[in-house]
């Protein structure tokens, strides 16, 4: 789960680590009365928030000097669609900015803590060349990308923030204020199940003061029944309004580009039914698991969101029943089609328990069902039944 | 002999009384595994289709001599379940629970490096020595007894390579599903290192997907380390970058070298999803 820069610079407020004062605005007004509120000269920073990185390139950041220009940049970017390299080409419309005293930077810096899958353990990672894209920097400089992997017992020791103090090349109180900030950083992290938390750039200042010009947090879905709280964080409008109705359903929907809809059971059973279709020369509209145990209603709803994507021009269904029984599917997939006029050629590949039940079911139904054993051939008839071929 | 589990697994459920756990007892047991126990703290004396239910892991190991357990215990308290069974000593941990926070199975990691308890998941499938033991909820008609090994990371495309190699005939030593969640237990390549020394297996099937780095770890110890014939499979080539996996994972797994895609780390490009009906095909015919 993702949140806006605005809302993890409070939680890092809350743990003391050193945030720009600002606040949010929902329109141009309110982003003026906050100006004043900052100070009366400026300068000021007002910052698009949108879930994607990448804001500063896309125009979606501006620094203002007068407040003249506080008021025009926040018109500017307010409603604009902010296309970063984050977002697609089809970007995000800006709904919420974030209003802040402007910084003067000495220095750039960049920290994060994520999972470090390989090993198990939670890994910080650190270079002097914040700012930048760090995947540019891991790439031209790999030799400044520095790493500190976090034992599960022992925690973050001393002598690790030591050591990624003195690889970034900090002194005296600078040296100081960064590990207390990693500290802080890596006890948000656990206390509220994040599996990212990025600061880019952490910025020196001309008076030698560190603070987090940036800050991004995701959360662990699974870690959100501890923190019921972070809900009210969530913002729908970021969110793609399918995959949301699909997690109501529990039903896991990412809408891609392509025009055969596709509801499978099992997320790899899935991947691996977009490939057979790319394959056989179509293009999947979206990736759709029913999850392992699908009920009648839960197959409705699938197609439901499947029907809501206008360039949908056929569907097809791949089920391997295993707990999940193929007279069932059969079941709700007649019930579907008959309920919401199904009008697209639908093309359904059973397998697994109760097969022949399933097939069975389908054939009598009277609907234009066409059947396929095999991913294959569901593939082929797939493609062809959208106009693909 | 197959690998973690055979006909003499004797096995409990923690969380036997909830519905998918009752469910899947039912179905394990009428496979032929032998179910020995169940456990849900506060029901222990009751019985549960005749299988005597304890109030903890080690009343049950006690009293049943079990070695396997099967965990259907809900997320919030699952973590807490498998270290309860490690802590009881039980050899093989199936979790099959999904949803489980990262940051609790990075404290369960830890504190099974120090036991002998091996853990299969969590979120997973579980694992089955055909017509001998089931640990899971994969359908147990499909499989057949035989000399391939199949280790996965997805379940219901697991099903799908393992109906199709019943169908040609090509029966399994042992299906192992080790789940798809950033922390696990089991990885490809301990699974494989018993596939390597298992007797009953000739050949092993890995079915992977796109995401971190466990695949590629897994094809470079295939090629030192491995004395038979892998197949290997990778769902979700095609799908588009960026959807699923933040960029700083990809950073971590790939370290910070230019990586080369995952196809070409394998000796042959990865047989990709024609293969389910096409490479797989030629492959089967090797085996």
């Amino acid at each position: 789960m993702k949140i806006h820069e605005y809302q993890a610079k409070e939680l890092f407020r809350k743990y003391q680590i050193p945030v720009p004062n600002g606040k949010p605005a929902f329109s141009v007004d309110e982003a003026i009365a906050i100006a004043k509120q900052l100070s009366d000269k400026g300068p000021w920073v007002v910052k698009a928030q949108i879930h994607a990185g990448g804001r500063g390139k896309g125009g979606g950041v501006k620094v203002a000097k007068t407040m003249d220009e506080v008021a025009l940049y926040s018109k500017n970017i307010l409603g604009m669609k902010l296309v970063t390299v984050q977002t697609g080409p089809e970007g995000k419309i800006v709904q919420r900015l974030l209003i802040e005293d402007g910084a003067r930077i000495s220095k750039e810096y960049y920290v994060a803590i994520t999972l470090d899958r390989a090993v198990s353990q939670l890994c910080i990672i650190a270079s002097p060349e914040g700012g930048m894209d760090i995947e540019e920097v891991a790439e031209k400089t790999p030799h400044r990308l520095f790493k500190q992997w976090i034992h599960p017992t022992l925690g973050l020791r001393d002598f690790q923030t030591r050591t990624l103090a003195n690889q970034m090349g900090f002194t005296g109180p600078a040296s100081k204020q960064f590990q207390d900030i990693l500290k802080k950083l890596v006890r948000l992290f656990m206390e509220n199940d994040c599996t990212l938390a990025e600061i880019n750039p952490l910025v020196l200042s001309q008076e030698g003061m560190l603070s987090a010009l940036d800050a991004k947090l995701d959360f662990d879905e699974n870690g959100m029944f501890r923190h019921p709280s972070f809900q009210e964080l969530r913002d729908l409008n970021e969110e793609d309004p399918s995959e949301t109705a699909a997690k109501k359903f529990d039903l896991s929907y990412i809408s891609l580009d392509g025009n055969i809809g596709c509801m499978v059971n099992g997320a790899g059973l899935a991947m691996a039914t977009m490939d057979i279709i790319k394959l056989e020369g179509g293009n999947p509209a979206n990736f759709l698991d029913v999850g392992g145990g699908a009920t009648e209603e839960k197959v409705k709803e699938a197609f439901k969101i499947i029907l809501q994507d206008s360039k949908v021009k056929a569907i097809l269904v791949n089920i391997f029943g295993g707990i999940m029984k193929c007279d069932v599917i059969a079941k709700g997939i007649m019930g579907a089609a008959r309920e919401l006029n199904l009008t697209v050629p639908l093309v359904v590949r059973l397998e697994g328990t109760n097969v022949a039940q399933g097939k069975q079911l389908l054939e009598q139904s009277g609907l234009k069902i066409i059947t396929a054993s095999g991913m294959k051939e569901a593939a082929m008839k797939a493609v062809a039944a959208a106009g693909g071929h | 002999m197959a690998i973690y589990v055979n006909k003499n697994t004797r096995l409990i459920v923690q969380g036997i009384t909830g519905q998918a756990g009752a469910f899947h007892t039912k179905a394990c047991k009428e496979y032929g595994t032998q179910v020995v126990g169940g456990v849900t703290p506060g029901k222990g004396g009751e019985r549960f289709e005749e299988i005597p239910i304890f109030n903890s892991v080690k009343e049950a190991v006690e009293s049943t001599r079990a070695n396997a357990t099967m965990i259907y215990v809900p997320a919030p308290f699952a973590a807490d379940a498998i270290l309860e069974a490690a802590d009881a000593g039980i050899e093989t941990i199936v979790c099959i629970t999904e949803g489980i926070p990262a940051l609790d199975m990075i404290a369960v990691k830890e504190y099974l490096k120090t036991s002998s308890s091996v853990l299969i998941g969590p979120n997973c499938p579980g694992v089955i020595t055909p017509g001998q033991c089931k640990i899971g909820i994969m359908p147990g008609y499909i499989h057949k007894p035989g000399k391939v090994g199949v280790v996965s990371r997805s379940g219901t495309l697991t099903y799908e390579a393992v109906h199709q190699l019943s169908q040609r005939n090509i029966g399994q030593s042992t299906c192992v599903g080790i789940g798809g969640d950033p922390v696990q237990g089991e990885t490809f390549i301990e699974v494989l290192k018993r596939f390597n020394q298992d007797p009953d297996t000739e050949a092993v099937i890995m079915i992977g997907e796109i995401g971190g780095s466990a695949e590629e770890a897994a094809a470079e110890w295939i090629r030192s380390e491995m004395k038979k014939p892998v197949v290997g499979f990778i769902g979700g080539q095609t799908a588009p970058p960026g959807k699923r996996m933040g960029m700083l994972e990809r950073l971590l797994a790939e370290g910070v070298e230019k990586p080369p895609t995952k196809s070409l780390l394998w000796k042959k490009p990865a047989y990709s999803s024609v293969s389910v009906q096409l490479h797989w095909e030629r492959q089967w015919k090797k085996l």
